[in-house]
């Protein structure tokens, strides 16, 4: 699959090597715009993780977010944005989750910094992570029951879903 | 302290559920802070909320500390406050449209966000930039990082308790204002790059000011350190406070001069070059200190190297277009549009549609903001809006940090650190 791609050295070394340890679980590699993006099952998350940071030096993990696909089977993505600082080498992995139950491992046992963006993509798509740390939402308030990035909600927002101070002073 | 003690001295108006789950985290973050003597009569055990509305906080950062005595035992922060969703805006338009949002984001250093996007766009839609265009950039986005990085200095000296250190570095920050509103037109939130180019070249005036602040800077700047550096007052409130270690900083993913500051030489511009940085002549200042006092001198000698970039470019600046000319690429230039219909016709249809990437296309750019690595990721689904845009803001994952290394420091020492680690919440909040 990846002789089809124009990879740089470090990043052909990194898909030889996840493809030749995770066979089955690599369900496809590509390109795009110049990126290099690897989807991979959902339940093999922590495994390649570790694989990548402790065998590979993908020690930095840049970003994580989510992706509303609007599709009937598998709607969510997450996308872990991660660099290899030796190599110089910048790799997109992606996992995908149904949108009834969305529920994917936490990658803050492997990297720290996943916590708050792990929350973010939470906050934003409802997407759960398990074994989070500390599971709360990060920009809407906890009392919030909706998930704003998630294609069906409204630009406008809701009206009523938060709540607001009244604009008329109080008298006593 | 434990949360019903806290639940019952809170009575929280708005969010009930929001500040009960915001207390419950707090007591539950694990802590290596080795708690007091209970013997010890200065021991008093609060919890401290500080912010939103605090003025050192930097804008509306709020900050929930469990102190005991004078002495941090763990922090939680609660951002969101500034939130206005720019990510759901972005969704629905077009990317040209979009562009005077990114303004708002870090509204320091707009022309650095600015060029993030048009990069990101140009990437995934193919566009070529003019050499003349990407010297601009690159001169503005450095105009952008001295700056932010003055504000920086005058406020971070200014929580550590010189208040005219802030007129001082707002004198020379006046400067760059108005080299932007001769640049762009606009003093503050510039909007000046485009997608495929920039707005306008530089008008004579304009070189004519930049240069002479490129002459006048280093001057200031040598004053600044005069100052500073042997400063026992400014030494004292900054050496070993807020310390972050290499590998901690790896591990929690800190970014720009909290990164550099901490030991790690990790820069966009070397990392990955965009623009012209492959060639211009420049260092990446680095510290191995990963305190307060180190991510000052990483910042200082940023701005500096910054002149030396601006004077490079100034030197390379080639003559050609500033913007490409393609009509379904880039918006016409105005001549064209006031006097010939095709011209009319594509400023509308650039207005109306804009520029669509291919289907499914999908691509991350980042480029070196003065705070750290701002990246802007696209899905295109074919059409003039972006199907996901995702903004990766360099404040957040330093605020991230700044959760951990608060845990152990006195709590005076709190807003000295903010300052240190420098977030702009518009950015982070997106």
């Amino acid at each position: 699959m990846s002789n089809e791609l124009n990879l740089s050295e470090g990043l052909q070394k990194t898909i030889k090597n996840l493809t030749e340890t995770f066979p089955d679980k690599i369900i496809e590699v590509y390109q795009s715009s110049g990126d290099t993006f690897v989807r991979i099952e959902a339940d093999s998350l922590i495994d390649i993780c570790s694989h990548l940071k402790n065998e590979l030096h993908f020690i930095y993990l840049s970003d994580v977010f989510g992706i509303d696909r609007y599709t009937s089977d598998e709607r969510f993505e997450v996308v872990y944005n991660l660099l290899n600082l030796r190599d110089r080498v910048r790799l997109f992995l992606k996992i995908r989750c149904d949108e009834e139950n969305p529920e994917v491992d936490s990658a803050t046992p492997v990297w720290k910094a996943a916590s708050w963006n792990e929350r973010e993509v939470y906050d934003m798509f409802g997407i759960q992570f398990r074994n989070h740390p500390d599971h709360r939402r990060i920009f809407m308030p906890e009392d919030f029951e909706y998930y704003p990035l998630r294609k069906e909600f409204p630009l406008l927002g809701i009206p009523g879903s938060i709540e607001l101070p009244s604009t008329t002073p109080e008298t006593e | 302290m434990k949360l019903t003690d806290i639940q019952s001295k809170v009575h929280s108006t708005f969010f009930k559920e929001h500040q009960k789950k915001l207390y419950q985290s707090l007591e539950d973050k694990h802590t290596t802070i080795e708690e007091l003597d209970d013997g010890d009569p200065l021991t008093t055990k609060m919890v401290l909320n500080m912010g939103p509305q605090h003025p050192a906080t930097h804008g509306v950062l709020r900050l929930v500390l469990q102190l005991d005595g004078e002495t941090i035992e763990k922090t939680k922060i609660d951002i969101g406050y500034l939130h206005r969703g720019v990510e759901k805006i972005a969704e629905n338009k077009t990317y040209q449209e979009f562009m005077p949002y990114t303004d708002r984001m870090d509204y320091l250093s707009p022309y650095s966000n600015n060029v993030a996007l048009c990069t990101a766009v140009e990437k995934i839609a193919n566009v070529e930039v003019p050499e003349r265009a990407h010297y601009i950039r690159m001169i503005g986005c450095e105009l952008a990082r001295i700056s932010s990085h003055l504000l920086w200095l005058g406020t971070m000296v200014m929580d550590a308790g010189a208040i005219s250190f802030f007129i001082w570095t707002f004198k020379e920050r006046e400067k760059i204002y108005d080299i932007m509103d001769r640049i762009g037109g606009h003093r503050f939130t510039i909007s000046h790059a485009r997608i495929g180019g920039v707005a306008n070249d530089l008008t004579d005036e304009a070189m004519g000011s930049i240069k002479e602040f490129v002459e006048m800077f280093p001057k200031e700047l040598k004053d600044y350190h005069k100052l500073l550096d042997r400063n026992r007052i400014f030494f004292d409130r900054n050496e070993a406070v807020g310390v972050l270690k290499t590998e901690d900083a790896l591990q929690i993913g800190a970014t720009g001069p909290m990164l550099r500051g901490s030991g790690f030489a990790l820069d966009v511009r070397k990392f990955s070059p965009y623009a012209r940085y492959n060639e211009v002549e420049f260092e990446v200042p680095t510290r191995l200190e990963g305190d307060n006092l180190a991510r000052y001198y990483v910042r200082m000698e940023e701005m500096s190297e910054s002149i030396r970039i601006i004077k490079q470019c100034i030197d390379k600046l080639p003559k050609g277009p500033v913007r490409t000319d393609n009509a379904k690429q880039a918006y016409p230039s105005k001549d064209e549009v006031y006097y010939s219909m095709e011209g009319m016709i594509h400023d509308f249809m650039m207005t109306d549609t804009g520029i669509c990437p291919p289907e499914g296309a999908e691509c991350y750019h980042a480029v070196e903001s003065p705070k750290g690595e701002l990246g802007y990721y696209i899905q295109s689904d074919g059409t003039g809006h972006p199907w996901r845009l995702k903004i990766k803001a360099p404040s957040f994952t330093n605020l991230q940090v700044l959760e951990d290394i608060l845990d152990g420091e006195m709590v005076a020492d709190t807003v000295v650190i903010i300052g240190g680690v420098d977030p702009v919440l518009g950015e982070a909040d997106k």
